[in-house]
């Protein structure tokens, strides 16, 4: 093993006397995400974390590590010796290896001395290798203000040396930031809001709302696919599936047509804090962005929100549909979202829906409901099903 | 109670073809193209498979060819003619209604710079032979036509289809879509006249994966696959031994239990429709209720409901059945033979295909009926609304 990926995280490293508890979760995270891909060490030395592998790995290993949060930069590279003759073979080996699938006309060494007991130092350091890529690769330059191409030798406890750096998500390690319950539908926004909240350190857990049989089975498959996704980024999940048919029903019989989507959405949300309350989950998060649909304009939101005591997280609510569509893409759960199968049938959806409803007249039309028992039965029906993170990987 | 009323989409393989099929896998394995005696014992089976289907269609066993389905026989013989006689011509003729097997191949020739026509039906189905007719010119070289429809059931009059095309323009290839037909009403391909005809073996309770071609002899195709040249060149790839005699053994089967497994689904589906009428009101049978229809199919739309909706109430009872559209705001899901047959937005939205098979009891279909009518009433209960 003598292949390399040199890990930095930036927010952990401010704070202060935590710091080693937020490495030590980092450093688990990390040891979660490759788990399978060959053999590999996970170790820290002096402020970084590293972990040593063979040339085949290094490639799904350097996939798997962008998607854990915490990480600002991944740098694959090599480790070798502290010896300048082996620096100097590596140093070249890499840069060969970058300019084979990379247009690189100029170059610039820089060397970190970490470990000053190492007799030559830096500039030194970095002129005999400089000297060696210009002897050995004819057509490369030296720019040492804009070069196309960095090769960074750091000499700590061994030699490291990189020439590519790629950028991870940022973000704390999951775990270290508490617990919350993602409303998961089967739609762009909801998984979004989910990594977004994730990034933040925040071990999530999911519910999923249907209609079935006014829904498809497909729509729950889905759902369970957008968690495995998810997962990816933050560790095993339990999904509740949650039927809410017979809600839907009563609030059909009894209640205004224009507010079946209102009401159902506060039914919703009693029972994810219901479910929040009984797991110690602390925050609910919707993939709401305001004004996107009949539900999400500010007078539904004080609507929804007024049944809930916990902290609501919104992360997209002041986002268009175009930016949360990217990151849909970028986080790899837009194709998912987009299959053709609906968490909430047609069928109760009203054709002129309140946008401006008032909490005096939902909570006078939710008076004809048995409120308790409907969220009760509900939660005594649900599924609860484990989404486990190795199972969904490939 | 488990009552499957999908055989139009697919059937479960009788078990003698299930044993025929282990038979092949466990014990003759042999590829056929090889020099020795286990090549040999697997190419036997292949052609006594091949003899079965021939008696079975009326035809010689040399115009019978294996494929691995009904799209591929569909592919074969359509490219395979348009292909082979384009420069006598670039118009060919299709339905509106055909499977989209067929379809599909006729808009990419469409896109490809080929003139099409697409008949018309009537309000069950029946194409137009008067359109037929006219449309039918010196450079027309193909008519593919569906003998029975998957989603109605119409049985087309192919007899008279053949007279008009080879009265007009005898070089005009017909080839038709037998893949629901096939097995659930009587066909003697001589008598017939069509030139070439696909099958499918998963339809009739034989496996997946398997199924043929009838080229009337004399009749030419172009190969669109290409490799070792198996089935005389129009199907290269070693051969699906087990599915090959899997599907010699479901026709076998039903050959010899023909009339008696006929009058059954007959007799199951007339009970259905009955009970239907009797017990639900606001209903519309979309296929007919005579020999036009395959004796298999009943499309029946419930106004008030959506298809989609009653297909997961009855799913939840162990019913299983298909519908013309899925539940959802987009058109797209919509059936193009629904629509072509002139159905309302709302008959579309609550059609229902039910389709039989021979093992399908009475008491299956007054459990089912049962609990149809109170699916219906429970889902027209919430949207009446």
């Amino acid at each position: 093993m003598q292949r390399i990926v040199s890990i930095s995280f930036g927010e952990i490293a401010l704070k202060g006397l935590n710091r080693s508890y937020f490495e030590k979760k980092l450093l688990n995270q990390i040891k979660r995400s490759i788990k399978g891909l060959g053999e590999s060490k996970v170790y820290r030395d002096q402020g970084k974390i590293y972990v040593i592998t063979d040339d085949e790995n290094i490639e799904r290993i350097v996939e798997k590590l962008k998607k854990v949060f915490g990480i600002v930069y991944i740098s694959p590279g090599y480790r070798v010796e502290k010896d300048i003759e082996k620096m100097i073979e590596k140093a070249i080996e890499s840069v060969k290896q970058t300019i084979a699938h990379k247009e690189v006309r100029t170059f610039k060494v820089q060397v970190k001395r970490a470990d000053k007991k190492f007799p030559i130092k830096s500039m030194d350091v970095a002129r005999k290798i400089g000297a060696a890529i210009l002897r050995e690769i004819k057509v490369l330059k030296v720019d040492v203000n804009n070069p196309d191409l960095l090769v960074k030798v750091d000499i700590r406890d061994y030699c490291y040396i990189y020439t590519d750096k790629i950028k991870g998500y940022g973000g704390l390690p999951v775990g270290t930031n508490g617990r919350a319950l993602l409303l998961l539908s089967g739609g762009i926004d909801s998984p979004v809001a989910g990594f977004m909240i994730a990034k933040r350190g925040v071990s999530i857990d999911a519910v999923h709302f249907h209609s079935y049989p006014f829904t498809s089975e497909r729509a729950e498959e889905k759902v369970k696919k957008l968690a495995g996704l998810l997962s990816e980024y933050c560790g095993n999940m339990k999904l509740y599936s949650v039927n809410i048919l017979p809600i839907q029903r009563e609030i059909n019989e009894k209640c205004p047509e224009d507010e079946m989507t209102i009401i159902s959405r506060r039914f919703m949300m009693r029972i994810a804090e219901r479910i929040a309350e009984k797991e110690g989950i602390d925050a609910l998060i919707t993939g709401e962005s305001l004004g996107q649909v009949a539900s999400q304009t500010i007078k539904s939101l004080n609507v929804t929100n007024s049944v809930v005591k916990r902290p609501v997280f919104r992360p997209l609510i002041g986002m268009d549909k175009v930016e949360i569509t990217e990151i849909a893409m970028d986080i790899g759960t837009y194709e998912t979202s987009i299959l053709p199968y609906e968490d909430c049938c047609t069928v109760f959806l009203p054709k002129h829906p309140v946008t401006r409803p008032k909490l005096e007249d939902i909570e006078k039309s939710e008076a004809s409901l048995d409120v308790e028992n409907l969220v009760e039965d509900a939660i005594r029906k649900m599924k609860i099903i484990e989404i486990n993170f190795q199972e969904n990987a490939e | 109670m488990e009552v499957y009323l999908d055989n139009s989409a697919t059937t479960r393989p009788r078990d003698e073809v299930i044993d025929s099929m282990i038979y092949m896998l466990k014990s003759v394995y042999g590829n056929p193209s090889s020099l020795h005696r286990k090549g040999l014992e697997a190419e036997k089976e292949i052609e006594k498979s091949r003899t079965i289907i021939s008696k079975f269609l009326g035809v010689d066993s040399k115009e019978i060819f294996f494929t691995s389905g009904g799209t591929e026989s569909n592919n074969i013989a359509i490219q395979g003619i348009i292909k082979r006689y384009a420069k006598r011509g670039k118009h060919i003729i299709t339905t509106k209604i055909e499977h989209p097997s067929v379809l599909n191949i006729f808009k990419y020739y469409e896109d490809k710079g080929f003139e099409v026509t697409y008949l018309n039906v009537n309000e069950k189905g029946i194409i137009d032979l008067k359109q037929l007719e006219d449309s039918i010119t010196d450079k027309t070289i193909l008519v593919s036509i569906m003998m029975v429809n998957n989603e109605i059931g119409t049985v087309q009059p192919i007899k008279e289809i053949v007279e008009i095309i080879k009265k007009k323009n005898k070089n005009v290839k017909l080839h038709v879509d037998g893949v629901q037909a096939f097995g659930k009403i009587d066909i003697q391909l001589k008598n017939l006249g069509v030139d070439v005809f696909s099958f499918s073996g998963h339809k009739i309770h034989g496996p997946k994966g398997v199924g043929g071609l009838y080229i009337k002899n004399g009749t030419v195709l172009e190969p669109i696959i290409f490799g070792g040249n198996q089935e005389r060149g129009l199907k290269s790839g070693t051969e699906n031994t087990p599915g090959i005699v899997g599907l010699g053994k479901a026709v076998e089967i039903i050959k010899n239990n023909f009339e008696d497994e006929k009058n059954h689904i007959l007799d199951v589906k007339k009970y259905f429709i009955d009970k239907v009428l009797e017990k639900i009101d606001n209903i519309k049978i979309n296929s007919y209720t005579d020999d036009r229809c395959a004796p298999h199919i009943v499309n029946i739309s419930f106004i008030g409901v959506k298809g989609e909706v009653l297909l997961h109430y009855l799913e939840e009872d162990g019913i299983f059945v298909s519908t013309g559209s899925a539940c959802s705001s987009h058109k797209k899901g919509r059936s193009h033979v629904l629509k072509s047959i002139g159905l309302k937005e709302e008959e579309i939205e609550g059609a229902i295909r039910f389709s039989f098979a021979f093992y399908n009891t009475k008491e299956e279909i007054e459990y089912a009926v049962d609990r149809l009518e109170k699916s219906v009433r429970d889902i027209r209960k919430i949207m009446m609304r």
